[in-house]
């Protein structure tokens, strides 16, 4: 269990960053959390919502709270985001609260990546537009809304904090290939202003 | 392209998102079963000009199955549902009834 006495775990990319027509960075290191089971089941809905401090998100959205954040993956899976210094604290909750063998979680934290697209609202959807599938337009993807889709060719969610942030998760695996695709896609002169 | 509904997470996604898994509806005879009709399900798939009824996953979703009715010519997509069922909706039927008359699907009109 390396994971647990070995030093201290570092994003994937060492907290890479690129500045192009908008900001592509490499979020720090947090907990992330896999809840599955069934999800009007009170035992998962008052675990999940106690340790991310939100309501209970609806389908297809995210319940932000700071670090913390609750997010809607399928009918039977929740994703869980806390900050790294709580990463103990949290693994002996979900131990202690969901003894109910239908009711499963599992520690992702180092098994995923995160970015953060930030700058003028209008260009940080157009970035994550050429990327994914999903329509980005600021009525559709409104502040809250959390859309698991692909990237380029790897499997990736996006979700929405506010005006001019997306955030995006991938598997830790293909970090430096999403990073890469952003990267890419904020190249300065590549503008499409498709939402300007 | 496809514009497929899934019904399971809601989303309105591009095909690329999803994957399909063949025809729909088939029944899985067992070892009970007779050789005919084993060859039946193990073999015998329908690949109509029209009308298509499909199992399709949300690969890069929620990753749940569903069913979806479309047209393999015209590439409509008359509805889709639940993989929790062995028969198309009604209200699907319906809908491709009334953009196809008289349509065919193996035992399905």
């Amino acid at each position: 269990m390396s994971d647990l006495t070995g030093p201290a775990p570092v994003p994937a990319l060492g907290g890479a960053a690129f500045d192009g027509y908008v900001r592509i960075a490499e979020a720090p290191q947090g907990a992330m959390f896999t809840l599955r089971g069934d999800l009007s089941s009170a035992a998962l809905k008052t675990a999940a919502t106690k340790l991310a401090a939100v309501d209970m998100p609806e389908q297809g959205r995210v319940a932000l709270n700071g670090e913390r954040a609750l997010a809607w993956m399928s009918p039977d899976e929740l994703l869980l985001l806390a900050p790294w210094a709580e990463h103990a604290s949290v693994v002996a909750q979900l131990d202690a609260a969901l003894d109910d063998p239908a009711l499963n979680w599992v520690d992702v934290s180092q098994a995923r990546a995160r970015f953060a697209i930030s700058g003028p609202d209008g260009l940080v959807r157009e970035v994550a537009a050429k990327l994914a599938p999903v329509d980005f337009s600021p009525s559709a993807f409104t502040p809250g809304s959390f859309r698991r889709s692909r990237i380029g060719q790897v499997a990736g969610a996006f979700w929405c904090p506010g005006p001019g942030r997306i955030e995006v998760v991938c598997f830790r695996s293909v970090a430096e290939y999403v990073f890469t695709l952003l990267r890419d896609a904020a190249r300065p002169g590549s503008e499409v202003r498709l939402y300007a | 392209m496809l514009l497929l509904d899934c019904p399971c997470c809601g989303v309105r996604g591009e095909e690329t998102e999803f994957h399909c898994g063949g025809e729909a509806h088939i029944t899985r005879e067992g070892p009970a079963s007779d050789d005919a009709a084993f060859e039946h399900y193990m073999f015998e798939r329908v690949n109509p000009r029209g009308v298509h009824f499909e199992r399709w996953r949300h690969v890069a979703g929620c990753g749940k199955w569903f069913h979806a009715a479309r047209d393999t010519v015209t590439l409509e997509i008359w509805g889709t549902y639940p993989a929790q069922t062995t028969r198309p909706p009604e209200e699907v039927l319906e809908t491709i009834r009334a953009a196809r008359p008289g349509f065919k699907w193996r035992d399905i009109a």
